[in-house]
């Protein structure tokens, strides 16, 4: 796309984009430069003796179960996160699309926790499941459950989910709601006439009709899984009980800055990095067929 | 017409406020936390009615902080910290991405296209995934905790350049035309017509980048080692981290005044907010 007029000038317009591109030079192709040439070296903690060693960092981050292991609990938590969150949002869409009255105050009232700092989200519902003296931990034990996130490594993962689920409702809703909105009445209405129930009527032509809207989110909840819950984790859980709530994301973080693995650190996140891309590419691949559809 | 089934109009708000209810219930309980004491908060189950220590919880986080535990640096400092860093970074990241995406879109010249996609790669890494890279950068620099090192890194994402990018090829060309004809420098056309109808654009990105800034946790965490630059955020994983000595009732509190900021914003900016998220997405 251009633009059919345009200014010339001879040095207005690197001034006008110099400081975008000296933040982004500074602060993202540098870091990224870097973490791909670390990724080829083995590095000691304090910095002091650096040595070529090519492609072994990868090697050895490859060979270690326990990455792979953070692999699975990574796919493991994105999928939980993407999926509850993903059903209760649309539940709630397609109920507030429903009614007519009081649909702008169900809004307002469904869109704040997107406000809430993941960090603050993970405290809130750390204190809702302490083991002692949290609510809901003593309800889950008036259920019978024996409630304790430290020991028992499924909990914690309950525990680490349903705060991520809860900060990304809204923005799950608020797509949802513009897409149910964005569905023409006519095709309800014809189907309607036709004889469709409305349980037939959602399966068949308002949820096909949302596949956009759906593929849409479950990129952005995966993305959203996989890196924007760091503060959850690590407030909540650290990764444990064990490493059983490490996602990758707590793992780069853990490896270059606590246990001062520069290399390994840098190898995984060149890893990561390269999820994005792919992410990212998968994104675009589907929105350039949704265009033609 | 589609028929007329009161009783599924029926199921629809039973589940919106029943779905309401279980979203602010943590909201609830941690308000009622706030304003009871320490005792009350802890006994086995908490007690779940609003207690009288409303003012002394909230009056003793802003004025001195918690005290056991972790850090003890004064709660209001650090919503000032973090107001500073939010605002920063909205206003950062709207000012330099205007500039490059008049440029980008108004201006011919060489190298364009290479520029462009520089800036476009930024979009898809998060900093997250480039963290001990960037954090020596900046450390190489002797940016840490400094208002530079917490707020540049995140201004370098490429979000707002292309939200302002669509937008301003929406607009006509045939304003440029006119303003060329009327012998405005190409300055002048920037503030004078592209700046005002930007308006609506820039508040929804003022929104979004607000909170954003505002929640920021990892950047943070590794940058500001000083108290005097904590934000809320740190301030409350420090509270959380000595685990058995919590003093439960301040970090609600706490909590709370951490949420407040960036929920009035989304609350009070409703419209700006969804226009938004929308377009940022697109």
């Amino acid at each position: 796309m251009e633009k059919r007029v345009t200014f010339s000038h001879r040095w207005l317009p690197w001034a006008l984009i110099a400081p975008q591109m000296a933040v982004v030079l500074v602060f993202f192709f540098w870091p990224a430069g870097q973490a791909l040439y670390q990724s080829l070296l083995l590095e000691d903690a304090f910095g002091g003796n650096r040595q070529f060693v090519g492609l072994d960092n990868f090697k050895s981050l490859f060979a270690d179960p326990t990455y792979w292991a953070s692999f699975h609990t990574t796919a493991v938590f994105s999928v939980l996160v993407a999926s509850l969150g993903m059903s209760i949002a649309l539940l709630l869409a397609v109920c507030a699309n429903r009614v007519i009255r009081l649909g702008g105050v169900y809004k307002t009232l469904l869109i704040w926790p997107y406000a809430v700092a993941p960090v603050v989200a993970a405290v809130l519902f750390v204190f809702l499941f302490n083991s002692t003296f949290g609510i809901l931990a003593h309800w889950l034990r008036l259920l019978g459950v024996d409630w304790n996130y430290h020991l028992n490594s499924g909990q914690a993962m309950t525990l680490v989910v349903t705060a991520a689920v809860w900060k990304q409702i809204s923005y799950n809703f608020l797509f949802f709601l513009a897409g149910l909105q964005s569905i023409p009445k006519s095709l309800i209405e014809a189907a309607s006439i036709d004889g469709a129930g409305p349980f037939k009527r959602f399966w068949t032509i308002t949820f096909p009709l949302l596949t956009p809207t759906t593929f849409f989110l479950l990129v952005v909840n995966i993305v959203y899984a996989f890196f924007d819950t760091f503060a959850i984790i690590d407030a909540a859980t650290h990764g444990g009980p064990g490493k059983e709530t490490s996602i990758l994301v707590y793992r780069v973080y853990y490896d270059g800055f606590k246990a001062q693995d520069l290399g390994g650190s840098a190898a995984q996140s060149v890893v990561l990095m390269a999820l994005v891309v792919l992410l990212t590419f998968i994104q675009f691949k589907y929105v350039e067929k949704k265009v033609n559809y | 017409m589609v028929e007329r089934k009161p009783i599924l109009d029926w199921i629809s708000h039973a589940v919106l406020i029943i779905g309401i209810a279980i979203i602010a219930l943590p909201i609830w309980v941690t308000f009622v936390g706030s304003t009871n004491t320490l005792d009350d908060v802890v006994s086995s189950p908490m007690k779940l009615s609003i207690g009288d220590s409303f003012l002394a919880n909230y009056s003793q986080v802003l004025g001195t902080g918690g005290t056991a535990g972790g850090s003890s640096a004064p709660v209001g400092r650090m919503l000032v910290v973090s107001l500073i860093m939010a605002l920063l970074i909205a206003f950062g990241k709207i000012a330099i991405s205007l500039l490059s995406a008049f440029a980008i879109v108004y201006f011919r010249f060489p190298g364009k296209q290479i520029v462009f996609w520089m800036i476009f790669i930024t979009l898809m890494l998060p900093v997250e995934v480039r963290i001990s890279p960037t954090y020596q950068v900046v450390s190489d620099l002797g940016l840490l905790n400094s208002y530079a090192g917490l707020t540049l890194p995140l201004i370098a994402s490429a979000t707002a350049t292309f939200l302002f990018r669509q937008f301003f090829m929406t607009i006509p060309d045939e304003l440029v035309e006119a303003s060329r004809m009327d012998g405005a420098s190409p300055m002048r056309f920037f503030f004078d017509v592209l700046l005002p109808l930007s308006r609506t654009s820039i508040a929804a990105l003022f929104v979004i980048m607000f909170i954003y800034g505002w929640n920021q946790y990892l950047w943070p965490l590794l940058v500001s080692t000083e108290e005097k630059y904590y934000p809320i955020v740190i301030g409350i994983k420090q509270m959380i981290a000595g685990e058995s000595q919590v003093e439960w009732h301040l970090m609600m509190a706490t909590a709370m005044l951490a949420m407040v900021p960036p929920v009035l914003v989304v609350v009070l900016m409703q419209k700006w907010f969804v226009k938004g998220l929308v377009d940022s997405e697109k």
